[in-house]
Protein backbone atom coordinates (compact mmCIF):
# COMPACT_ATOMS: atom_id res chain seq x y z
CA UNK A 1 0.00 0.00 0.00
CA UNK A 2 1.39 3.36 -0.98
CA UNK A 3 1.20 6.02 1.71
CA UNK A 4 -0.38 8.45 -0.71
CA UNK A 5 -2.84 6.08 -2.38
CA UNK A 6 -5.94 7.58 -3.96
CA UNK A 7 -8.57 7.72 -1.23
CA UNK A 8 -11.65 6.08 -2.73
CA UNK A 9 -13.71 7.08 0.30
CA UNK A 10 -13.60 10.68 -0.91
CA UNK A 11 -13.30 10.43 -4.70
CA UNK A 12 -16.43 9.75 -6.76
CA UNK A 13 -16.84 6.28 -8.27
CA UNK A 14 -16.46 5.86 -12.02
CA UNK A 15 -20.04 4.67 -12.47
CA UNK A 16 -22.63 7.05 -11.04
CA UNK A 17 -25.78 6.48 -13.16
CA UNK A 18 -27.51 9.71 -12.07
CA UNK A 19 -24.78 11.41 -14.09
CA UNK A 20 -25.72 9.86 -17.40
CA UNK A 21 -22.43 10.31 -19.21
CA UNK A 22 -20.77 7.90 -16.78
CA UNK A 23 -22.85 4.97 -18.03
CA UNK A 24 -20.86 4.22 -21.21
CA UNK A 25 -17.61 5.84 -20.15
CA UNK A 26 -16.90 4.39 -16.70
CA UNK A 27 -14.31 1.61 -16.62
CA UNK A 28 -16.22 -1.56 -15.69
CA UNK A 29 -13.41 -3.87 -14.64
CA UNK A 30 -11.64 -3.47 -11.30
CA UNK A 31 -8.54 -1.25 -11.30
CA UNK A 32 -5.28 -3.15 -10.96
CA UNK A 33 -3.26 -1.95 -7.95
CA UNK A 34 0.16 -0.60 -8.86
CA UNK A 35 3.16 -0.14 -6.60
CA UNK A 36 4.79 3.16 -7.38
CA UNK A 37 7.98 3.25 -9.43
CA UNK A 38 10.08 6.19 -10.54
CA UNK A 39 7.43 6.81 -13.21
CA UNK A 40 4.86 7.56 -10.50
CA UNK A 41 7.13 9.43 -8.07
CA UNK A 42 8.04 12.00 -10.74
CA UNK A 43 5.96 14.49 -12.67
CA UNK A 44 6.06 17.57 -14.86
CA UNK A 45 7.22 20.82 -13.30
CA UNK A 46 5.63 24.07 -14.40
CA UNK A 47 6.88 27.13 -12.53
CA UNK A 48 6.63 30.89 -12.85
CA UNK A 49 7.95 30.77 -16.43
CA UNK A 50 4.67 29.19 -17.55
CA UNK A 51 2.55 32.08 -16.33
CA UNK A 52 2.01 35.40 -18.13
CA UNK A 53 1.33 38.81 -16.57
CA UNK A 54 -2.48 38.75 -16.38
CA UNK A 55 -2.93 34.99 -16.32
CA UNK A 56 -4.21 35.09 -12.73
CA UNK A 57 -6.58 38.00 -13.35
CA UNK A 58 -9.60 36.90 -15.38
CA UNK A 59 -11.11 40.37 -15.06
CA UNK A 60 -8.24 41.63 -17.23
CA UNK A 61 -7.00 38.80 -19.44
CA UNK A 62 -9.97 38.86 -21.81
CA UNK A 63 -10.55 42.58 -22.11
CA UNK A 64 -11.29 43.96 -25.57
CA UNK A 65 -13.24 47.18 -25.08
CA UNK A 66 -14.23 47.41 -21.42
CA UNK A 67 -14.62 45.60 -18.12
CA UNK A 68 -16.24 42.18 -17.93
CA UNK A 69 -19.74 42.15 -16.46
CA UNK A 70 -20.66 40.44 -13.20
CA UNK A 71 -19.62 40.29 -9.59
CA UNK A 72 -15.85 40.54 -9.13
CA UNK A 73 -14.44 37.97 -6.72
CA UNK A 74 -11.07 36.96 -5.32
CA UNK A 75 -10.56 33.20 -5.19
CA UNK A 76 -7.60 32.13 -3.12
CA UNK A 77 -6.45 29.15 -1.12
CA UNK A 78 -3.57 26.88 -0.24
CA UNK A 79 -2.46 23.72 -1.98
CA UNK A 80 -1.41 21.21 0.68
CA UNK A 81 -0.37 17.59 0.76
CA UNK A 82 -2.09 15.00 2.96
CA UNK A 83 0.41 15.73 5.73
CA UNK A 84 -0.61 19.39 5.69
CA UNK A 85 2.58 20.64 4.07
CA UNK A 86 2.25 23.45 1.52
CA UNK A 87 3.00 22.53 -2.09
CA UNK A 88 5.06 25.44 -3.34
CA UNK A 89 5.62 26.58 -6.89
CA UNK A 90 2.98 24.32 -8.41
CA UNK A 91 0.80 25.29 -11.34
CA UNK A 92 -2.93 25.91 -10.84
CA UNK A 93 -5.11 26.16 -13.95
CA UNK A 94 -8.75 27.30 -13.89
CA UNK A 95 -11.60 27.76 -16.36
CA UNK A 96 -15.20 28.82 -15.91
CA UNK A 97 -18.39 30.22 -17.39
CA UNK A 98 -19.04 33.97 -17.46
CA UNK A 99 -21.49 35.78 -15.16
CA UNK A 100 -24.39 34.79 -17.41
CA UNK A 101 -23.53 31.09 -17.25
CA UNK A 102 -22.03 30.87 -20.74
CA UNK A 103 -18.69 29.29 -21.62
CA UNK A 104 -16.62 30.74 -24.42
CA UNK A 105 -16.12 27.16 -25.66
CA UNK A 106 -17.34 26.75 -29.24
CA UNK A 107 -19.44 23.71 -28.31
CA UNK A 108 -21.46 25.56 -25.64
CA UNK A 109 -24.78 26.47 -27.24
CA UNK A 110 -26.54 27.74 -24.10
CA UNK A 111 -28.74 30.69 -24.98
CA UNK A 112 -27.05 33.20 -22.69
CA UNK A 113 -24.79 36.04 -23.82
CA UNK A 114 -21.05 35.81 -24.25
CA UNK A 115 -19.15 38.64 -22.63
CA UNK A 116 -16.76 40.21 -25.15
CA UNK A 117 -14.47 41.16 -22.26
CA UNK A 118 -14.33 37.82 -20.47
CA UNK A 119 -12.35 34.79 -21.57
CA UNK A 120 -12.72 32.57 -18.50
CA UNK A 121 -9.37 30.77 -18.40
CA UNK A 122 -6.43 31.49 -16.14
CA UNK A 123 -3.43 30.06 -14.35
CA UNK A 124 -0.99 30.87 -11.59
CA UNK A 125 1.77 29.28 -9.52
CA UNK A 126 1.59 28.82 -5.74
CA UNK A 127 3.87 30.86 -3.48
CA UNK A 128 6.14 29.73 -0.63
CA UNK A 129 3.10 28.97 1.53
CA UNK A 130 1.37 27.01 -1.19
CA UNK A 131 -1.07 29.86 -1.77
CA UNK A 132 -2.66 30.74 -5.09
CA UNK A 133 -4.85 33.77 -5.82
CA UNK A 134 -7.10 34.59 -8.76
CA UNK A 135 -9.21 37.64 -9.48
CA UNK A 136 -12.25 36.73 -11.51
CA UNK A 137 -16.01 37.12 -12.03
CA UNK A 138 -18.49 34.94 -10.20
CA UNK A 139 -19.63 32.33 -12.74
CA UNK A 140 -23.34 31.89 -13.46
CA UNK A 141 -25.37 28.69 -13.31
CA UNK A 142 -26.29 27.07 -16.60
CA UNK A 143 -28.67 24.38 -17.84
CA UNK A 144 -27.47 21.05 -19.21
CA UNK A 145 -29.11 18.01 -20.72
CA UNK A 146 -28.52 15.38 -18.06
CA UNK A 147 -32.15 15.27 -16.92
CA UNK A 148 -35.23 17.52 -17.23
CA UNK A 149 -34.56 21.01 -15.87
CA UNK A 150 -30.97 20.18 -14.94
CA UNK A 151 -28.78 23.13 -13.90
CA UNK A 152 -25.14 23.09 -12.94
CA UNK A 153 -24.42 25.03 -9.73
CA UNK A 154 -22.01 27.96 -9.99
CA UNK A 155 -18.53 26.50 -10.19
CA UNK A 156 -14.94 27.05 -11.24
CA UNK A 157 -12.93 24.17 -12.74
CA UNK A 158 -9.48 23.59 -11.23
CA UNK A 159 -6.53 21.59 -12.55
CA UNK A 160 -3.57 20.80 -10.26
CA UNK A 161 -0.21 19.10 -10.71
CA UNK A 162 1.35 18.83 -7.24
CA UNK A 163 4.60 17.01 -6.63
CA UNK A 164 4.28 14.05 -9.00
CA UNK A 165 1.95 12.54 -11.58
CA UNK A 166 -0.06 10.68 -8.91
CA UNK A 167 -0.97 14.08 -7.44
CA UNK A 168 -2.71 15.12 -10.64
CA UNK A 169 -6.19 16.40 -9.82
CA UNK A 170 -8.98 17.99 -11.80
CA UNK A 171 -11.87 19.21 -9.69
CA UNK A 172 -14.53 21.90 -9.36
CA UNK A 173 -14.96 24.59 -6.72
CA UNK A 174 -18.50 25.46 -5.65
CA UNK A 175 -19.96 28.39 -3.69
CA UNK A 176 -21.46 28.24 -0.19
CA UNK A 177 -25.22 28.06 0.10
CA UNK A 178 -25.87 27.24 -3.55
CA UNK A 179 -29.37 25.68 -3.71
CA UNK A 180 -28.47 23.78 -6.89
CA UNK A 181 -25.88 21.59 -5.16
CA UNK A 182 -28.50 19.20 -3.83
CA UNK A 183 -29.75 18.52 -7.38
CA UNK A 184 -26.38 18.22 -9.12
CA UNK A 185 -25.29 14.63 -9.85
CA UNK A 186 -21.70 15.67 -10.51
CA UNK A 187 -21.41 17.12 -7.00
CA UNK A 188 -23.60 14.41 -5.48
CA UNK A 189 -21.35 11.76 -7.03
CA UNK A 190 -18.80 12.57 -4.34
CA UNK A 191 -19.28 10.47 -1.18
CA UNK A 192 -21.36 12.50 1.24
CA UNK A 193 -18.71 12.94 3.91
CA UNK A 194 -16.34 14.60 1.43
CA UNK A 195 -18.71 16.90 -0.48
CA UNK A 196 -18.11 19.91 1.75
CA UNK A 197 -14.45 19.83 0.67
CA UNK A 198 -15.53 21.14 -2.74
CA UNK A 199 -17.40 24.15 -1.37
CA UNK A 200 -15.40 27.35 -0.98
CA UNK A 201 -15.85 29.56 2.07
CA UNK A 202 -16.72 33.22 2.03
CA UNK A 203 -13.75 34.96 3.65
CA UNK A 204 -14.04 38.59 4.68
CA UNK A 205 -10.26 38.85 5.01
CA UNK A 206 -9.87 38.04 1.32
CA UNK A 207 -12.31 40.71 0.16
CA UNK A 208 -10.92 43.86 -1.40
CA UNK A 209 -12.90 46.75 0.09
CA UNK A 210 -14.99 48.66 -2.45
CA UNK A 211 -13.87 46.21 -5.15
CA UNK A 212 -14.36 42.44 -4.80
CA UNK A 213 -15.70 39.73 -2.48
CA UNK A 214 -13.36 36.93 -1.36
CA UNK A 215 -13.68 33.15 -1.29
CA UNK A 216 -11.17 30.70 0.14
CA UNK A 217 -10.72 27.24 -1.38
CA UNK A 218 -7.95 25.00 -0.03
CA UNK A 219 -7.00 21.88 -1.99
CA UNK A 220 -5.33 18.78 -0.59
CA UNK A 221 -3.29 16.65 -2.99
CA UNK A 222 -1.75 13.28 -2.32
CA UNK A 223 1.82 14.48 -1.87
CA UNK A 224 5.00 12.44 -1.85
CA UNK A 225 5.05 8.80 -0.97
CA UNK A 226 6.51 8.97 2.53
CA UNK A 227 7.62 5.36 2.58
CA UNK A 228 9.23 4.73 -0.81
CA UNK A 229 11.40 1.86 0.44
CA UNK A 230 8.36 -0.30 1.01
CA UNK A 231 7.87 -0.29 -2.72
CA UNK A 232 11.14 -1.93 -3.60
CA UNK B 1 -5.68 15.66 5.92
CA UNK B 2 -8.36 14.45 3.54
CA UNK B 3 -7.70 14.51 -0.18
CA UNK B 4 -9.83 16.95 -2.16
CA UNK B 5 -12.31 14.93 -4.23
CA UNK B 6 -12.00 14.77 -7.99
CA UNK B 7 -14.63 16.10 -10.41
CA UNK B 8 -15.03 15.62 -14.13
CA UNK B 9 -13.06 17.83 -16.51
CA UNK B 10 -16.41 18.41 -18.28
CA UNK B 11 -17.00 19.17 -21.96
CA UNK B 12 -15.49 22.69 -21.99
CA UNK B 13 -11.90 22.22 -20.84
CA UNK B 14 -10.29 23.13 -24.17
CA UNK B 15 -9.96 26.90 -23.84
CA UNK B 16 -8.54 26.52 -20.34
CA UNK B 17 -6.26 23.50 -20.69
CA UNK B 18 -5.39 23.14 -24.38
CA UNK B 19 -6.28 26.52 -25.90
CA UNK B 20 -3.74 26.64 -28.72
CA UNK B 21 -4.69 23.22 -30.04
CA UNK B 22 -8.31 24.40 -30.22
CA UNK B 23 -7.33 27.82 -31.63
CA UNK B 24 -8.31 29.94 -28.64
CA UNK B 25 -6.36 33.10 -28.04
CA UNK B 26 -4.43 31.89 -24.98
CA UNK B 27 -1.10 30.12 -24.62
CA UNK B 28 -0.91 26.41 -23.78
CA UNK B 29 1.50 24.97 -21.23
CA UNK B 30 1.62 21.66 -23.08
CA UNK B 31 0.55 20.20 -26.40
CA UNK B 32 0.72 17.00 -28.43
CA UNK B 33 4.22 17.87 -29.58
CA UNK B 34 6.81 16.96 -26.97
CA UNK B 35 9.95 17.08 -29.09
CA UNK B 36 12.02 19.62 -30.98
CA UNK B 37 14.47 19.00 -33.79
CA UNK B 38 17.17 18.86 -31.10
CA UNK B 39 15.54 16.16 -28.97
CA UNK B 40 17.61 12.99 -28.82
CA UNK B 41 15.99 9.65 -29.42
CA UNK B 42 13.83 7.91 -31.98
CA UNK B 43 11.03 10.24 -33.16
CA UNK B 44 7.67 8.53 -32.93
CA UNK B 45 4.00 9.41 -33.28
CA UNK B 46 1.41 7.92 -30.95
CA UNK B 47 -2.12 7.83 -32.29
CA UNK B 48 -5.37 6.36 -31.15
CA UNK B 49 -8.97 6.87 -30.24
CA UNK B 50 -10.83 6.72 -26.95
CA UNK B 51 -13.80 4.37 -27.31
CA UNK B 52 -16.88 4.27 -25.11
CA UNK B 53 -18.92 1.22 -24.09
CA UNK B 54 -20.87 1.38 -27.35
CA UNK B 55 -17.76 1.49 -29.50
CA UNK B 56 -18.07 5.16 -30.35
CA UNK B 57 -14.97 7.34 -30.54
CA UNK B 58 -15.13 9.98 -27.79
CA UNK B 59 -14.52 13.50 -29.17
CA UNK B 60 -14.25 15.33 -25.83
CA UNK B 61 -11.55 13.40 -23.98
CA UNK B 62 -8.27 14.89 -22.82
CA UNK B 63 -5.24 12.63 -22.76
CA UNK B 64 -2.03 13.45 -20.90
CA UNK B 65 1.23 11.56 -21.16
CA UNK B 66 4.29 11.52 -18.91
CA UNK B 67 7.48 9.85 -20.02
CA UNK B 68 11.22 9.54 -19.64
CA UNK B 69 13.64 10.68 -22.32
CA UNK B 70 15.85 8.55 -24.56
CA UNK B 71 18.31 8.06 -21.68
CA UNK B 72 15.63 6.90 -19.28
CA UNK B 73 15.57 10.15 -17.31
CA UNK B 74 12.54 12.05 -16.07
CA UNK B 75 12.84 15.84 -16.00
CA UNK B 76 16.31 15.72 -17.57
CA UNK B 77 18.38 18.74 -16.65
CA UNK B 78 20.55 18.57 -19.76
CA UNK B 79 17.84 19.05 -22.38
CA UNK B 80 14.60 20.86 -23.08
CA UNK B 81 12.60 17.63 -23.22
CA UNK B 82 9.81 18.06 -20.71
CA UNK B 83 8.27 14.61 -21.13
CA UNK B 84 4.71 15.86 -20.63
CA UNK B 85 2.05 16.08 -23.32
CA UNK B 86 -1.62 17.00 -23.38
CA UNK B 87 -4.04 16.57 -26.27
CA UNK B 88 -7.80 16.83 -26.61
CA UNK B 89 -9.64 14.53 -29.00
CA UNK B 90 -11.88 17.33 -30.30
CA UNK B 91 -9.76 18.67 -33.15
CA UNK B 92 -9.03 15.52 -35.17
CA UNK B 93 -11.81 14.47 -37.61
CA UNK B 94 -11.56 10.89 -36.32
CA UNK B 95 -11.38 12.03 -32.68
CA UNK B 96 -7.85 10.72 -32.35
CA UNK B 97 -5.25 11.83 -29.83
CA UNK B 98 -1.92 12.44 -31.54
CA UNK B 99 1.43 12.83 -29.80
CA UNK B 100 4.70 13.63 -31.53
CA UNK B 101 7.38 12.47 -29.14
CA UNK B 102 10.41 10.21 -28.83
CA UNK B 103 10.51 6.64 -27.66
CA UNK B 104 11.51 6.59 -24.00
CA UNK B 105 14.31 4.37 -22.75
CA UNK B 106 13.91 1.86 -19.96
CA UNK B 107 13.63 3.29 -16.42
CA UNK B 108 14.81 1.33 -13.37
CA UNK B 109 14.77 -1.97 -15.24
CA UNK B 110 11.18 -1.56 -16.38
CA UNK B 111 10.23 -1.99 -20.02
CA UNK B 112 10.00 1.31 -21.90
CA UNK B 113 6.58 2.77 -21.19
CA UNK B 114 4.58 5.97 -21.00
CA UNK B 115 2.20 6.94 -18.20
CA UNK B 116 -1.19 7.94 -19.61
CA UNK B 117 -3.87 9.91 -17.75
CA UNK B 118 -7.40 9.98 -19.16
CA UNK B 119 -9.93 12.75 -18.50
CA UNK B 120 -13.35 13.33 -20.03
CA UNK B 121 -16.92 14.39 -19.49
CA UNK B 122 -18.55 11.44 -17.73
CA UNK B 123 -15.39 10.48 -15.89
CA UNK B 124 -15.71 11.86 -12.36
CA UNK B 125 -12.20 10.74 -11.50
CA UNK B 126 -9.38 10.52 -14.03
CA UNK B 127 -8.05 7.11 -15.03
CA UNK B 128 -4.40 6.02 -15.12
CA UNK B 129 -2.99 3.55 -17.59
CA UNK B 130 0.33 2.78 -19.28
CA UNK B 131 1.42 2.45 -22.88
CA UNK B 132 4.03 -0.20 -23.76
CA UNK B 133 5.66 -0.85 -27.14
CA UNK B 134 5.01 -3.85 -29.41
CA UNK B 135 8.67 -4.09 -30.46
CA UNK B 136 9.86 -4.62 -26.87
CA UNK B 137 8.59 -8.17 -26.42
CA UNK B 138 11.50 -9.36 -24.27
CA UNK B 139 11.45 -6.30 -22.02
CA UNK B 140 7.67 -6.43 -21.74
CA UNK B 141 7.81 -10.02 -20.53
CA UNK B 142 10.05 -9.01 -17.61
CA UNK B 143 8.23 -5.82 -16.66
CA UNK B 144 7.15 -5.65 -13.01
CA UNK B 145 3.94 -3.74 -13.71
CA UNK B 146 2.86 -5.71 -16.78
CA UNK B 147 3.45 -8.90 -14.80
CA UNK B 148 0.59 -7.91 -12.48
CA UNK B 149 -1.83 -7.77 -15.43
CA UNK B 150 -3.78 -10.90 -16.40
CA UNK B 151 -2.26 -12.46 -19.51
CA UNK B 152 -5.36 -12.00 -21.64
CA UNK B 153 -5.52 -8.27 -20.90
CA UNK B 154 -1.86 -7.34 -21.48
CA UNK B 155 -2.50 -6.62 -25.16
CA UNK B 156 -4.68 -3.65 -24.16
CA UNK B 157 -1.55 -1.84 -22.99
CA UNK B 158 0.66 -2.51 -26.00
CA UNK B 159 0.84 0.04 -28.80
CA UNK B 160 1.43 -1.45 -32.24
CA UNK B 161 4.44 -0.21 -34.15
CA UNK B 162 3.82 0.73 -37.78
CA UNK B 163 6.32 2.05 -40.30
CA UNK B 164 4.54 4.66 -42.41
CA UNK B 165 5.58 7.34 -44.91
CA UNK B 166 5.27 9.88 -42.08
CA UNK B 167 7.61 7.85 -39.86
CA UNK B 168 7.17 5.45 -36.96
CA UNK B 169 3.60 5.42 -35.67
CA UNK B 170 2.43 3.55 -32.61
CA UNK B 171 -1.28 2.82 -32.80
CA UNK B 172 -3.10 2.43 -29.51
CA UNK B 173 -6.79 2.81 -28.69
CA UNK B 174 -8.06 3.38 -25.18
CA UNK B 175 -11.22 1.34 -24.56
CA UNK B 176 -13.26 2.53 -21.59
CA UNK B 177 -15.55 -0.49 -21.20
CA UNK B 178 -16.23 -4.05 -22.29
CA UNK B 179 -14.38 -7.16 -23.41
CA UNK B 180 -11.38 -5.25 -24.74
CA UNK B 181 -11.42 -2.70 -21.91
CA UNK B 182 -8.03 -1.11 -21.41
CA UNK B 183 -6.37 -1.98 -18.13
CA UNK B 184 -6.59 0.96 -15.74
CA UNK B 185 -4.42 1.06 -12.64
CA UNK B 186 -5.07 2.15 -9.09
CA UNK B 187 -1.96 4.30 -9.02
Amino acid sequence: MNHNQRDWEVHPPYLYPDYKSTVFRAPSKPLIPMKHTLSESTGPVYGQESVGKYDNDLTKNGIRNGEPLGERIVVSGRILDIDGRPIKNTLVEIWQANAAGRYIHKVDQHNAPLDPNFFGGGRCVTDENGRYTFMTIKPGAYPWGNHPNAWRPNHIHFSLFGSNITNRLVTQMYFPGDPLLQYDPIYQGVPEKARHLLVSQFDLSLTQPDFALGYNFDIVLRGHNATPFENQ
Amino acid sequence: MTQTPSQTVGPYFAYGLSPQQYLYNHTSIASGNLRTSNTQGEPITIKGRVLDGQGNAIPDAMIEIWQADAKGQYNPTDSDFKGFGRFGTGTDPEAQFIFQTIKPASVDGQAPHITVVVFMRGLLTHAYTRLYFSDETAENQKDIVLSTVPEERKNTLIAQRQETPEGIVYQWDIVMQGEQETVFFDV
